[in-house]
């Protein structure tokens, strides 16, 4: 599966992954990889390490991510991106939403 | 009822058969079967009777007098069109030569005598799922071309009203401007946008919306009405980004944004205000020196935060006549070769610097871009601004056609701006709307606005805050300048600027007089005015401009009032 979600054993954080592009095609995958579960997890993480680009739909799909976590109140990192995509986030200033690493 | 193969729906099934026996066993058999039976007695009539009845199914004898199966299927098939009508050729042949024959005419498939019930009910059945399954190809892929065409229509239409939204104000008639866009770059969501304030500066936005087409264009409109709007009435970047901000926030979903870049270029002031919201870098190119500055993005893009934490902050560089400002779309840095690599602004810079002909520089970009792709990505957006001496101060909006008698001549007012109104509010737009009231003065109204906001930014900036315009003599002086402007007016917790306007009807026409104090220890009016006027000094334009643009300046209490009149002649 190119998005994958896998939730901590204690319930308390929610790791997502997405290998390869990170666009348009993945609206719906990135969707369902939090939406389906129940129980509401404490921390987000976006783990981007096998991510080779993102785009602008994938920039709003994070802002819906972070919509769905809480908003100002969310706690969502994004995580072991790789140089072209931190590039991206940084021009949009990503960093002042999200703790980038 | 054969109970071994359900009949899922009753066909109307035509026999073709020249041996009445078997006509006769097979309409039996067929009819047991819950289907209604048509019959034909030879290859002619079958196509009678399927050009009238219209049968979804066909058996066919292949052997027949008049004319034979093979005939008669293709005729058959010919006449069903798109549609599967299956036919089920009957034969005793055993040769796989002619079995074969059967097919090639047309036949889905063939029966051999003697016949068997369950194989015959079977195989009805079997040539009745195709049969449907066809049917529900075509019936879905009429659906999808109906809702294509739909869907182009929408687009054409939403693409011709973006169209014109994005290319009113002066982005066409300027002749300081020069852009690409590649035809899809518009309706992937890509905006320029250029205007004149009153004063004669040019506001530019290029702006790039998430999404294409149709989402794109809906958030295009409310951006393009508050850009001219505001522009138009003398409103600075400031309150314009604030305001598209909102208005974005307010309406698109959380997925949707807009990077932007906003300029203001005084041809006046030789400045550029810039605000770069999830941009690429744009550039300053000092023409002379041929350094380029980056004006990079320092902000979130327009759209994703709530009003209160939006941050309006914008950056002041310094401009020569002749210099320019470069922007551009992701999509030029954003084309891959055929190994995904990005095109990325090293490479642009490669062509900044292998450039020699200013004007040929989208050019060198497009061919630079052509080469490490192969073709140039449709979705494209580059501007060019050059500033230019003598923008002509225009008249605001059609004038009135009445004379004047309307408009209020005997009048005053007077306002105290004080310190947490100054920290963010800009009471020129407001003021000049007051002025304009005033239908006589319509036709100034660039030169009117041009002096007040002159006479408010001194008192505001050297008044109030005490910043020394002498700080503006080289380029890093100059971003100190705003950098120090911004840091002392959010700590303001004092100060005042005073407006006074009076209006007196005079025997020609009538006269404003504008006065405006400030709170700040005052100047030394004679020796400031006595400071050579030198072209290339960054500081000190905005009272020459002043003195240009009205008939009488005068300075009183120590330099900390200022007074200016305008005059007008009744309208003939």
């Amino acid at each position: 599966m190119p998005v994958e979600s896998e939730v901590s054993l204690d319930g308390k954080k929610l790791t997502i992954t997405v290998k390869g592009r990170f666009d348009f095609g993945k609206h719906q995958d990135f969707r369902n990889a939090y939406e389906r579960f129940y129980k509401v997890p404490e921390t987000y993480i976006v783990d981007l390490k096998e991510t080779t680009y993102v785009d602008s739909s994938a920039l709003g799909m994070l802002l819906l991510l972070r919509d769905h976590a809480g908003g100002d109140n969310a706690e969502v990192r994004v995580v072991n991106s790789n140089s072209d995509v931190r590039k991206i986030l940084a021009i949009s200033n990503f960093d002042k939403l999200f703790d980038i690493s | 009822m054969n109970t071994l193969a359900p009949v899922l729906e009753a066909l109307t099934v035509l026999i073709a058969e020249d041996s009445a026996a078997d006509l006769l066993l097979l309409s039996t058999i067929v009819r047991r079967q819950g289907h209604q039976v048509l019959t034909a007695r030879n290859g002619q009539e079958a196509v009678e009777v399927f050009t009238r009845e219209r049968p979804q199914l066909v058996l066919m004898d292949a052997l027949m007098p008049v004319m034979d199966g093979f005939e008669a299927a293709r005729q058959i098939k010919q006449l069903a069109g798109e549609a599967l009508v299956p036919i089920i050729f009957l034969t005793s042949l055993r040769e796989s030569e002619a079995l074969a024959q059967c097919l090639d005419a047309g036949g889905d498939d063939f029966l051999a005598k003697p016949y068997n019930q369950i194989i015959l009910a079977a195989k009805i059945n079997a040539m009745d799922r195709l049969r449907r399954l066809q049917a529900t190809v075509l019936q879905q892929r009429d659906l999808i071309a109906r809702h294509n065409d739909y869907l182009l229509h929408e687009q054409r239409v939403a693409k011709a009203v973006f169209d014109k939204v994005a290319h009113s104000g002066c982005i066409n008639a300027a002749p300081n401007i020069r852009y690409v866009q590649s035809p899809y770059a518009l309706f992937n969501g890509d905006l320029l946008l250029a205007a004149y304030t009153p004063s004669g500066d040019m506001h530019v936005l290029l702006g790039d919306f998430t999404g294409h087409g149709l989402p794109a264009a809906v958030g295009a409109m409310p951006l393009a009405e508050v850009f001219y709007g505001m522009t138009a009435k003398g409103y600075g970047l400031a309150q314009t980004l604030r305001e598209m901000n909102a208005k974005l926030k307010r309406i698109l979903p959380v997925d949707m944004f807009c990077c932007a870049t906003l300029l203001c270029l005084s041809a006046q002031r030789r400045v550029v205000e810039v605000w770069n919201g999830g941009m690429p870098d744009g550039y300053v190119h000092d023409v002379a020196t041929g350094r380029r500055t980056p004006l990079v993005s320092r902000h979130l893009p327009l759209g994703v935060l709530a009003a209160e934490a939006f941050d309006d902050r914008t950056e002041v560089w310094p401009m020569a006549l002749g210099d320019r400002v470069f922007l551009l779309s992701d999509g030029v840095l954003d084309t891959a070769d055929a190994y995904e690599q990005l095109f990325g602004a090293e490479r642009l810079q490669q062509v900044f610097a292998a450039n020699r002909e200013p004007d040929r520089l989208f050019e060198d970009i497009e061919r630079a871009l052509a080469g490490f792709r192969g073709e140039v990505r449709d979705d494209i957006s580059m501007v060019e601004i050059t500033l230019l001496a003598g923008q002509p101060l225009r008249s605001q909006g059609a004038l009135y056609s009445d004379s004047g008698q309307l408009s209020p001549l005997d009048w005053s007012v007077s306002f105290e701006f004080r310190a947490e109104s100054l920290k963010r509010y800009n009471p020129l737009p407001y003021l000049l709307q007051l002025l304009l009231e005033i239908h006589g003065l319509r036709e100034q109204s660039g030169a009117l606005y041009s002096v007040m906001a002159e006479l408010y930014s001194n008192a505001l900036e050297h008044g109030v805050l005490g910043l020394d315009s002498r700080l503006k003599r080289n380029a890093q002086g100059f971003a100190d300048y705003y950098r120090l402007r911004n840091e002392r007016l959010a700590q303001l917790d004092s100060g005042h600027v005073r407006v006074h306007v009076h209006v007196l009807p005079t025997a020609a026409g009538g006269c404003l007089t504008l006065r405006i104090e400030d709170s700040g220890p005052g100047f030394d009016v004679e020796k400031v005015l006595a400071r050579p006027l030198d072209v290339d000094r960054l500081s000190g334009r905005g009272l020459s401009l002043v003195r240009q643009l009205s008939s009488d300046v005068r300075w009183s209490d120590g330099g900390r009032s200022v007074c200016v009149e305008f005059s007008w002649e009744a309208l003939a």
